[in-house]
């Protein structure tokens, strides 16, 4: 999968590995800003509250 | 034979990428959400101190936030969920500690600080004022309750005053106790006399299997118009004894 992005990015390969690496930090960003933080309520060391 | 190959080799780059993305997810859990909700809390504790100072023309602060005073007693119902009306300070937690307290205990708004047991007294109030607290990630306001002992000074500052809370004990209970936060804390139905506190956190870290739960009993209320603060919160923060 990966090899297959890789011959499918643009130009010499100093451009194909700065694109791979904008690609990676716009992955992780939307990770960051909307993946995780609805995947966290989910886990089972983040609530401090006692309830029935 | 190729087929199989490159079978292999796709699930070879899956676990590779879900390996990364657990680390990634690690990573912002313990990292990036102190991050973030160290400086949104900062942000609230300001924004709210603000709101208390007395503005030009002798108004105190805007009506939203002077009707939802829970220093008035019978208003504190009026707060909205997710809204900071105090300030915690805990000298043993440092000097320089404090986080708004909001009302309400959903996951969401502790993330944003303290929450207020929303059905619970208000601070100083005669009851028991229970609030609730992240001991790890999201800035982590109860990271150190642990540390707290007996006679620690936990200070609630409304817009009219400043309550001081002494820690009277704790104890560590399974997350159903509900009686820990009733007015009589541990005594569910009984008619309170005296003005309690009780904070909750997660036990052990990075664990809910246990609550970790300490008791405060009223010990001093400084109103704001006497020009004092209490002498606990200018007084050097007490050492944490080593053991």
């Amino acid at each position: 999968m990966y090899a297959m992005l890789w011959r499918h990015l643009p130009g010499p390969w100093p451009m194909r590995a700065a694109l791979a690496l904008v690609l990676a930090l716009v992955a992780i960003a939307v990770l960051f800003v909307w993946g995780f933080p609805v995947l966290a309520p989910l886990m089972p060391f983040n609530d401090g509250t006692v309830s029935r | 034979m190729r087929t199989l190959r490159a079978v292999v080799h796709g699930i070879g780059e899956l676990f590779i990428t879900l390996g990364v993305l657990l680390l990634l997810f690690v990573a912002w859990q313990l990292w990036w959400t102190d991050v973030v909700a160290g400086r949104a809390q900062e942000q609230t504790a300001r924004e709210l101190e603000q709101t208390w100072k007395p503005q030009a023309g002798g108004a105190v602060g805007p009506p939203t936030v002077r009707a939802a005073d829970p220093g008035k007693g019978a208003t504190l119902a009026q707060i909205p969920m997710g809204r900071a009306f105090a300030l915690i300070r805990v000298p043993r937690f440092g000097r320089d500690y404090v986080r708004p307290i909001l009302q309400g205990t959903e996951l969401s708004v502790l993330d944003e600080g303290v929450g207020h047991y929303d059905t619970s007294a208000g601070p100083g109030q005669v009851g028991n004022f229970a609030v609730a607290g992240h001991r790890v990630t999201y800035a982590k306001p109860f990271n150190q309750i642990a540390e707290l002992q007996s006679g620690d000074a936990v200070v609630v500052e409304t817009r009219t005053t400043y309550y001081v809370y002494r820690v009277v004990g704790h104890t560590i209970v399974t997350p159903d106790r509900v009686d820990v936060v009733a007015p009589v804390p541990e005594h569910p139905g009984v008619k309170p006399t005296t003005a309690m506190m009780t904070m909750t956190a997660c036990h052990p870290e990075f664990s809910a299997r246990e609550r970790y739960v300490v008791y405060s009993a009223l010990s001093q209320t400084v109103p704001k118009t006497s020009g004092k603060v209490p002498a606990v919160l200018t007084a050097a923060a007490p050492s944490i004894p080593r053991s």
